[in-house]
């Protein structure tokens, strides 16, 4: 009976782990931030460029970073969940706008809505180096302290937004 | 025939003269070199098989630029890559470093390996002890007794 059952379970034990892989999208990344504090920056507003920004003025409430680019493709879908998600005004959503022209940009807001509270221009790229970013969009979750406690890669959807981010949101709040 | 070939050939040179990516390298030669050494040890996060060197995505040649100006401030490769790792996590290593979380990695398949010699071993000693150590039973030594008698009568 054991010489059936050896391969048996090594068979099964080989099919476990290969679901288990599927399961899992490589592009997901673990991003060694989490729990650490938002890398500081500080970078010209995309509507006003005589205007800066930086995180810590944020310090003392919730807020999401999320990467976009008027060049991305991802971002054309996530732009209406944003944009209906930033009319309840449950969270500031600052926009950090990722190695684009700014001209394309702001069309790109106008034409799709503009969900941020303010959007920043990160020309070259670095402030996306800081951040970990390597797949426009992602979103960071930032608590009251400054620390990053989510990031989410690819577009937020409704989904994502309902099951991850808002309770999430709603546990810091308090 | 002539006139062609020079024709294809000055399209060929026009065409290198106008890769981007070849400008720095004239700059500094020994830097590029050593961030290309580096580049080489390093994953592009986009493409995510590709080695940070070969990869032609923008966030590696962001990585590049970032690389090179590290090395120009005067940073080690381990400070280098601390810095990317910082950001990006180990995923950037194409060489995992050794800690807890990564011994399964680095010692499984030799686990792996020394398990099924053992077992490949265990079940020889056992085979061939269950081989010397069975007794016939009566029926099989009278067959064999029959058997031999019967070699023998022929003789």
């Amino acid at each position: 009976m054991a010489r059936f059952l050896i391969p048996f379970g090594i068979f099964i034990a080989l099919v476990v782990f290969f679901a288990i892989g599927l399961e899992h999208d490589p592009r997901e990344i673990p991003s060694p931030l989490i729990n650490k504090p938002a890398p500081a920056f500080k970078l010209p507003q995309l509507h006003d460029a005589t205007q800066s920004f930086a995180p810590g003025k944020m310090l003392g409430q919730v807020w999401l970073l999320n990467v976009w680019a008027s060049w991305c493709v991802s971002c054309r879908e996530e732009q209406p969940v944003l944009v209906a998600f930033a009319q309840s005004h449950s969270v500031p959503i600052i926009g950090l706008d990722y190695k684009d022209r700014r001209q394309d940009a702001l069309d790109w807001l106008r034409q799709l809505g503009d969900p941020y509270v303010l959007s920043v221009s990160d020309a070259d790229g670095r402030v996306g180096i800081d951040y970990g970013v390597y797949g426009v969009p992602e979103t960071y979750v930032i608590d009251k302290q400054g620390v990053i406690r989510m990031k989410h890669i690819g577009p937020v959807t409704m989904q994502v937004l309902q099951e991850k981010i808002m309770p999430l949101v709603l546990a810091l709040s308090k | 025939m002539k006139r062609i070939l020079f024709g294809i050939l000055f399209f060929t040179f026009a065409a290198a003269a106008l890769a981007k990516e070849a400008a720095p390298l004239a700059k500094d030669p020994a830097l590029e070199a050593r961030m290309l050494k580096l580049s080489k040890e390093l994953r592009c996060l986009v493409c995510q098989n590709e080695t940070l060197a070969d990869s032609q995505a923008d966030l590696a040649r962001d990585l590049r630029r970032e690389v090179r100006e590290k090395m120009r401030e005067g940073m080690s490769d381990a400070e280098i890559k601390h810095y990317l790792t910082h950001r990006y996590g180990d995923f950037v290593l194409y060489r995992p470093p050794m800690k807890p979380t990564t011994w399964v990695l680095w010692f499984g398949p030799f686990l792996l390996l020394f398990g099924a010699a053992g077992g490949l071993v265990f079940f020889i000693k056992r085979r061939r002890r269950a081989l010397d150590e069975t007794p016939l039973t009566p029926d099989e030594a009278t067959r064999i007794q029959s058997l031999l008698n019967k070699e023998s009568d022929r003789a």
